[in-house]
């Protein structure tokens, strides 16, 4: 395989703090660049919790325990540094700039549209207002939002609607350019419509950002993924190109699962 | 069939407990109403008690409460951030634990406290322990108010700015105590409601004042602990100044109660 891997897990596990065994066991996992991965598997399968080992937002909670390594690579050295390893506030905000995440219910803090998607700009010590809004329109550009917002920038985002309001959070994860976006079931609590227009955009989207999606829905992980990965109760079961799991799977429980056999 | 007998009854008895609790609340509004607006009059606000006014009372009260309110929010806000946000297991849950504690403690235990440890050592009553009394009230207030408003934000606001790049205090900061405003502006001003009203911690500690005065190293006037003395006054005329000093109190309490309620419709 000489495609390249933007992040690479690596015989994985991981058990919550005080649980009594591993949420997750000896993970191997490789995430190509700019392409769209997708994690499966029944609810409670640890899904959520591998995609949140990805920007490490477990660490807000203390005494979680990690084993093995998840490597991303940095494009410019080309060398793969170990998430795991990192230790000092200043690189998990590095590493949280470098990787976005979108969660199931829309997120949108309690101020403007437009002080929402400078929120991180600003944090990222942007502070040249010209720049600023640049960044702010662009974003919202790429995240098909614009048209519906432009006139009413200084609005509170408590307004919008929940597809608008979860497209706003992705136009405020992508201003921040992350060469990764983690999204948890972003459609499970949208209308068709606004799933549809999430979909589209996230299909826009890995032209510059190679994307890890968890997702409940086998029609949505078959249309919008280039490499789908089963888990089922804390293991990956099988991983492979979308049209392999979902056509032709090699393990028995993938095609019960993709099949709608159970899940 | 049994069942909904029971749940009539149930209902029944709800129904006249409630009905009970509202005649007594009416009887005692129409009662302070009735005695307190026939002795309502302008003078009563351009003139000092020592002039059969209750101007310095309403001031004095007003002062210390917002020196209370000024002092306490601060340090109550921050033990609660610092509970909700920052404290696990044991420590924080003996704080909070002996919070809530201070919070049922009979206020006139807090005015014997700020006795012993100001006005005894400074040699008199005087407006600071009074305001001081009235801060010891509200903190656990705000404390409580505090921790409760932020756990009803959603961990994944606070998940979210981190996901942005944010540290800790300054998601806190930033989107926490913003997303959870209204409730701690509804919260704050019920505290300021509460202690207003008080008499207890006052009694010995700012006492009161039949004077104008600004100078809180004295004996500070106050509504409340003014009521009480008039109360027991022989003369109709200080009857009839207390029932108007408390009619003005209720109407101030009521006031900022209603006020608080409106935050919390309006948003939420
Ligand atoms: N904070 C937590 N503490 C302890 N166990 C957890 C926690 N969150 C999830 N789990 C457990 O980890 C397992 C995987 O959960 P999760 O990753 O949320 O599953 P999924 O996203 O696939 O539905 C489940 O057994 C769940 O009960
Ligand atoms: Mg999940």
């Amino acid at each position: 395989m000489a495609k390249k891997l933007i992040m690479d897990i690596k015989d994985f596990s991981f058990r919550y703090a005080g649980a009594e065994k591993p949420s997750l066991m000896s993970i191997n996992l490789p995430v190509h660049k700019n392409k769209v991965t997708a994690m499966i598997g029944p609810s409670g399968c640890g899904k959520s919790t591998l995609l949140r080992a990805l920007n490490r937002i477990h660490d807000l909670y203390p005494g979680h325990e990690y084993q093995g390594k998840i490597n991303l690579l940095n494009s410019s050295s080309g060398e793969n540094e170990n998430i795991l390893d990192i230790k000092k506030e200043n690189d998990f905000i590095k590493l949280r700039q470098r990787v976005g995440m979108i969660f199931q219910k829309p997120t949108p803090f309690p101020m403007s549209i437009f002080d929402n998607v400078a929120y991180g700009l600003k944090l990222a010590g942007i502070k040249n207002k010209t720049i600023l809004e640049e960044k702010v329109v662009s974003a919202l550009q790429g995240s098909a939002i614009w048209t519906e917002v432009k006139d009413r920038l200084k609005e509170d985002a408590m307004g919008l609607s929940g597809g608008q309001q979860q497209r706003l959070c992705i136009a405020r994860a992508v201003a921040l350019r992350p060469e990764v976006l983690l999204l948890d079931e972003p459609t499970s609590a949208l209308d068709p419509i606004s799933t549809g227009a999430i979909e589209e955009l996230v299909t826009e989207l890995k032209k510059d950002i190679s994307i890890v999606i968890v997702t409940h829905n086998m029609q949505q992980a078959s249309r919008l993924s280039d490499y789908t990965a089963f888990m089922y109760i804390g293991k990956l079961i099988e991983y492979n190109k979308t049209d392999k799991i979902f056509l032709n799977p090699k393990e028995k429980l993938t095609e019960d699962y993709v099949t709608g056999r159970f899940g | 069939m049994k069942r909904l007998i029971i749940n009539k009854i149930a209902l029944s008895l709800s129904v006249l407990s409630a009905l009970i609790g509202l005649v007594f609340l009416a009887w005692i509004l129409v009662t302070l109403f009735s005695k307190g607006i026939n002795s309502l009059s302008f003078s009563l606000f351009t003139q000092d008690l020592i002039n059969g006014g209750l101007r310095n009372l309403i001031f004095g009260q007003f002062l210390m409460a917002l020196i209370a309110t000024i002092i306490g929010v601060p340090l109550g806000m921050m033990a609660g951030i610092y509970l909700r946000e920052y404290g696990h297991g044991k420590y924080a849950n003996i704080i909070r634990d002996l919070s809530d504690i201070m919070m049922s403690a009979p206020s006139i235990i807090i005015g014997s406290f700020v006795f012993v440890l100001i006005v005894e050592p400074f040699g008199s009553i005087n407006g600071w322990a009074g305001s001081i009394a009235l801060t010891i009230m509200l903190i656990p207030i705000v404390v409580s108010t505090t921790d409760n408003m932020l756990s009803l934000v959603p961990k994944e606001l606070r998940e979210a700015g981190i996901a942005l790049g944010g540290g800790k205090h300054q998601v806190i900061l930033s989107i926490i105590l913003k997303a959870a405003r209204v409730g701690l502006m509804t919260g704050i001003l019920l505290g300021f409601a509460r202690i207003i009203g008080e008499t207890a911690p006052l009694l010995f500690t700012s006492g009161t004042n039949s004077f104008w005065t600004t100078d809180l190293n004295n004996a500070f006037p106050s509504l409340t602990v003014s009521i009480y003395n008039l109360a027991n006054f022989p003369t109709d005329k200080a009857r009839d100044l207390a029932w108007a000093a408390s009619f003005i109190l209720t109407m101030i309490v009521l006031f900022i109660n209603i006020v608080g309620r409106f935050f919390t419709r309006d948003k939420g």
